[in-house]
Formats: structure tokens, C-alpha cells, sequence
């Protein structure tokens, strides 16, 4: 079989443009989902879930590979790993900056463990940046995210929660 | 029992359990008291769901039989599943349900602690994953079980008989079966006596700063693990794999 006429960087820059089912504003590479991509005979993708029970999933899979497909690569594997689990430290500087401007509050990085254990520090509101903000409900919408309101512009937004 | 059988045998247990409890938490479904609790549950549920798949993918592959998460899920008999006795309980009350969960997860978040650190590279990476929802779980769920033992004295009284009721099913989550000891020798697996000191400890705490009492020493309900059911549990499996029984290889 001929190796394929393909870089690494190109299928990196291909998955790039494959949104994220629940937060379209979100590539999955800004997600830090995409853990490896191995190019030779075939493209093999590693992808992780977020949570265990995410319905996303599936659908982002099968995006990878209509993505790739459309591309011209024939032979995709999708390898889903689950080790070590995704955090949402793994979420890039761009892809937080992308959640704020969309109105979701972006998590906040290095906190996992903390903010499991001990409830949420100030968050502030993708709005108008106030502190002065409120939980409504600690689940919103989908798993990962908690819905809050801003006291000081009176936005409700959601919070992107870390795990 | 040789060490394959067991891994097989503990995994399907585990599968088991987050199947039989997230369904019953699918039950409660459009029936919380509210909308921030609702939530929660939906998506407490979607993450024992979520779980279950793995762990049934993984049981089906040390089967070898060609068999997929949904024939296990879906098509064995009541005699076939492996869950506690615990989790297969109707969802009672609101004040039911969260004393099960705080029962279990403190139960279950030190087997996944302990689980992450087993020989089985697989059962290791999916306890990884689980262990942080887990730990999300208990923390909510101990939240409500402080309130309502603390909170007025009608909620207290039937949190205490909540917890009163499901003790009894406590006793089987600790005694170990030559699936946990063969599981625990061979893929340095979970020490229940451990676990069972910590899980007293940790449940103690909550029910004291809930304001109930530990129940006392008693008789304890066992079988689930190997395979005797309540009386409940049949009528719960018939609901839920009635669509695959009636419409067999149905996708959609």
C-alpha cells in the first residue's frame, strides 16, 4: 500500500474546523479532545470523551470522519481512548476566549480537584466580567455546564464547570 | 475460578450496578420536585449510563462470544444480572432516592478510588473517568441528605426512615465472594474489609451532620450479587428491555 500523501499537521488542521455538537463555537481540537493523530497507511484518530455518558460522542466521531472523508482519506480509524480522562485544563487559551465571547463562562484552569471538593470560586461574567455573580442551578443544559446569573448586569449565563 | 473468569465476572458486575441504578434514576425522569434537581438527576443518570457501556463493552470482549454492550444490557434474564440488591429498590421518595445514592456512591466512589489503581489496565482507565463523576455525585447528593435530615422535622423523620429501610441492603456491598477475592489476588483489586471501615467512617460523618442516626446491627438482604433478586426487580427489567424483547436487532 502507498503511504499516504498526507502530513499530520494537515489532518490536524482539517479536524479544526469540526465543531463541537453542543458548543458549535468550539472546534474539537479547542476542546482537547483530540489526543493523537497517526498518519501512514491509514489516518487513525484518538479522540476522548468528556464525560462517560455524553451523547456527543458518537455524533463528533461520525463528524471526524465525514470530515476526513470529504478530504479524500478513505481509511480512518476513530480510536477512543480513555486514559488519562480529559479534563477541561485541556481546553486551550483560544477555545476559553471563544466560549466567553459566546456567552458561556470559560472554567477555570487548574482547579479541578479543588472546585470538586469545595464548591466554585467567583466566577466571572462573560457579559461584563462582574465577580458578582450567582449559581441558579449547579446543572444546566448538559453535563458539563452550570447555570448562573450576573447581579450586576443581570445576565444569566452558563458556566463551563471543570472536572 | 481462574483469574479471567473473575475479571470478567467483576466487570460485568460493575456493569451491572451502573445500569440497574441509572435506570431506576431514568424512572424519576420529568417527575423531580424541581427544575435544578430534575437536571441533576438526567444527568447523574446519563453518567451511570455512560459507565455501564464501557463496562459491558469490556465484559463482552473477555467473553469472546461476539456478544455487545445492548445483548448484555438488554437480553439476559433476571437470574443473569449481577447489581446489589441496593440499587434495583423502587425510587420511593425524593428523601428514598437520595439516601440510596449517598448509601451506594460513598460505597462506590472508594471502590473506583481503589479500582484506579488495579492491575487491569482497562477496568483502570474507565475507573479514572468515573471517579470524577462520581465524587461530583456524592457531593451534591450528601448536600441533600444534610438538608433534609437537618431541615424540618418532617424531613428529618423520613430521611431516618429512608435510610432505615435501605440499610439492610448495605451488608452485601462488603461481603466478599470468590469473584472479589480471586478479582482482588490476581489484578490487585479492592480490599472490601478497607473499604468497609472508610465507608463507616465517611457515612457516620454524614449522618451525623445530618442529624440522623447510624442504624444499628442488624439482619442484612443479600443475593444480588449472585444473581436472587428482589421481588422488584423483575417488574423493573420488563420495562426496560421490553422494546428490544419485542422488536429483537431493532436500531434506530
Amino acid at each position: 500500500m502507498v503511504a499516504l500523501a498526507v502530513s499530520r499537521e494537515q489532518v490536524m488542521a482539517w479536524l479544526s474546523d469540526v465543531a463541537d455538537p453542543e458548543i458549535p463555537v468550539l472546534a474539537i481540537t479547542d476542546l482537547g479532545i483530540v489526543r493523537g493523530v497517526t498518519v501512514q497507511d491509514d489516518v487513525i484518530v484518538e479522540l476522548t470523551p468528556t464525560y462517560s455518558g455524553c451523547p456527543a460522542t458518537e455524533v463528533i466521531e461520525q463528524s471526524v470522519l465525514d470530515a476526513l472523508h470529504g478530504h479524500g482519506l478513505e481509511n480512518v480509524t476513530i480510536k477512543r481512548v480513555l486514559s488519562p480522562p480529559w479534563t477541561t485544563d485541556w481546553i486551550s487559551e483560544e477555545g476559553r476566549e471563544k466560549l466567553r465571547k459566546y456567552g458561556i463562562a470559560p472554567p477555570a484552569s487548574g482547579g479541578s480537584k479543588r472546585e470538586l471538593l469545595r464548591g466554585n470560586r467567583n466566577i466571572a461574567c462573560p457579559q461584563c466580567a462582574s465577580l458578582n455573580t450567582s449559581v441558579v442551578s449547579e446543572f444546566g443544559s448538559t453535563a458539563c455546564k452550570a447555570s448562573y446569573k450576573c447581579n450586576d448586569c443581570l445576565e444569566p449565563f452558563e458556566y463551563f464547570k471543570c472536572i | 475460578m481462574n483469574s479471567h473468569d473473575s475479571l470478567m465476572a467483576y466487570v460485568l458486575r460493575l456493569a451491572d450496578n451502573a445500569l440497574i441504578l441509572g435506570q431506576r434514576m431514568v424512572e424519576l425522569v420529568a417527575a423531580y420536585p424541581e427544575l435544578e434537581e430534575e437536571l441533576a438527576n438526567a444527568n447523574f443518570a446519563l453518567d451511570y449510563l455512560g459507565q455501564a457501556r464501557m463496562f459491558y463493552t469490556y465484559a463482552g470482549e473477555l467473553e469472546g462470544m461476539g456478544r455487545s454492550e445492548d445483548d448484555l444490557a438488554f437480553l439476559r434474564d433476571e437470574n443473569e444480572y449481577r447489581n446489589f440488591l441496593l440499587l434495583e429498590q423502587p425510587n420511593g421518595h425524593f428523601g428514598d432516592s437520595i439516601a440510596k445514592l449517598v448509601l451506594f456512591e460513598s460505597f462506590y466512589l472508594l471502590q473506583l478510588e481503589a479500582l484506579v489503581h488495579c492491575s487491569d489496565a482497562r477496568v483502570a482507565e474507565i475507573a479514572a473517568r468515573a471517579v470524577k463523576e462520581i465524587r461530583y455525585h456524592l457531593r451534591h447528593n450528601t448536600q441533600w441528605l444534610i438538608r433534609l435530615g437537618d431541615g424540618t422535622e418532617e424531613s428529618h423523620d423520613r430521611a431516618q426512615v429512608s435510610i432505615d429501610t435501605l440499610w439492610r441492603f448495605t451488608g452485601e456491598l462488603f461481603a466478599p465472594d470468590e469473584v472479589d477475592n480471586v478479582f482482588e489476588a490476581e489484578f490487585a483489586g479492592p480490599d472490601l474489609f478497607r473499604i468497609r471501615e472508610q465507608w463507616e467512617k465517611d457515612v457516620a460523618a454524614v449522618l451525623q451532620e445530618a442529624t440522623l442516626v447510624v442504624p444499628g446491627e442488624q439482619w442484612m438482604a443479600s443475593g444480588g450479587k449472585q444473581g436472587r433478586h428482589t421481588e422488584h426487580f423483575g417488574y423493573m427489567i420488563a420495562e426496560m428491555q421490553y422494546l428490544q424483547r419485542a422488536n429483537p436487532e431493532a436500531t434506530w
